[in-house]
């Protein structure tokens, strides 16, 4: 399976908040970021913690401004994200 | 659901199945502190601290360390291999531009193989939800004190990869062994909480 995304990719994470364990912190929900580095291929968390069969994909290291995450912030975060929790963010920022 | 599962309902069944798996036999009540052990084996600050003082003297493994970290510390005998599988090792290095500081937000991954059990600021709620939002009046509460050219990045250890910290070598230190760099080296200073 080839990589959904590359280093320099704009991006843009998943609003929605699920009911099982996820590795997509709450603060980084629904926010735009670029891709870093690809930091490996594992099994989604998600999957794995409700028992369930699930195959490497690609997990990276996104880059977010704090402004973008919190309203405030001159520094950044970099979140470890699977490509599950990100689409391609098309539209203007 | 990504909050603090320390006492949880998921905690207390997990305890639960613990104690189920020991009365009838399948599990050995040593067996998880064995494992747990075997885990932590070897880790210690000093590990870490190994590694900077190599970086500082060897620009050429500093170079390595932070393209590879993984490959870089089997050079020094160390391993991310402890856990179920092998964890993937990023260094970020300090300059006068940008200071890397590691948190785990959703729970305390760290990289134990190298800096030994997590201290306990590193699990409390208060450094997990604050230096996301505030590092720079965090890094202030630990003593640290950066100019304001200097950019923070803050790196969230909640997935695979395990981070640590290549703090600038202090001035005035030409000529020291590499013993006695890797001397001033704390813990602090390898997650990102101290300049060295």
């Amino acid at each position: 399976m080839t990589d959904r995304f590359a280093p320099g990719d704009r991006v843009r994470t998943r609003i929605a908040d699920p009911t099982h364990h996820t590795r997509l912190p709450r603060y980084a929900r629904g926010a735009r970021g670029e891709v870093v580095s690809t930091a490996g291929h594992h099994p989604l968390a998600d999957e794995r913690a409700r028992g369930l069969a699930s195959d490497p994909r690609a997990v990276y290291h996104v880059r977010f401004a704090a402004s973008d995450l919190f309203g405030a912030g001159d520094h950044a975060v970099v979140v470890e994200l699977w490509e599950d929790y990100l689409e391609p963010d098309g539209s203007p920022s | 659901m990504s909050g603090n599962h320390a006492s949880s309902p998921v905690a207390a069944q997990v305890r639960h199945v613990e104690a189920l798996l020991e009365e009838r036999g399948l599990l050995d009540p040593h067996e998880i502190d064995e494992r747990i052990d075997a885990l932590a084996a070897g880790g210690t600050p000093a590990n870490g601290a190994a590694l900077v003082a190599r970086a500082w003297v060897d620009p050429a493994f500093r170079e390595r360390l932070l393209a590879d970290g993984n490959a870089a510390i089997a050079e020094l005998g160390f391993s991310m291999g402890g856990a179920l599988q092998e964890q993937k090792l990023t260094v970020m290095a300090n300059d006068a531009d940008e200071h890397h500081v590691v948190v785990c937000t959703l729970c305390s991954c760290y990289p134990i193989a190298l800096l030994g059990p997590s201290p306990g600021w590193y699990k409390s709620e208060a450094y997990r939800s604050r230096v996301v939002r505030e590092p720079r009046a965090v890094l202030r509460e630990f003593g640290l004190e950066l100019p304001a050219s200097t950019r923070i990045t803050v790196w969230d250890a909640s997935a695979e990869s395990r981070y640590l910290v290549l703090p600038r070598r202090p001035e005035d230190t030409e000529g020291r062994s590499e013993e006695e760099l890797a001397g001033l080296v704390t813990r602090k200073g390898l997650i990102g909480t101290a300049a060295v």
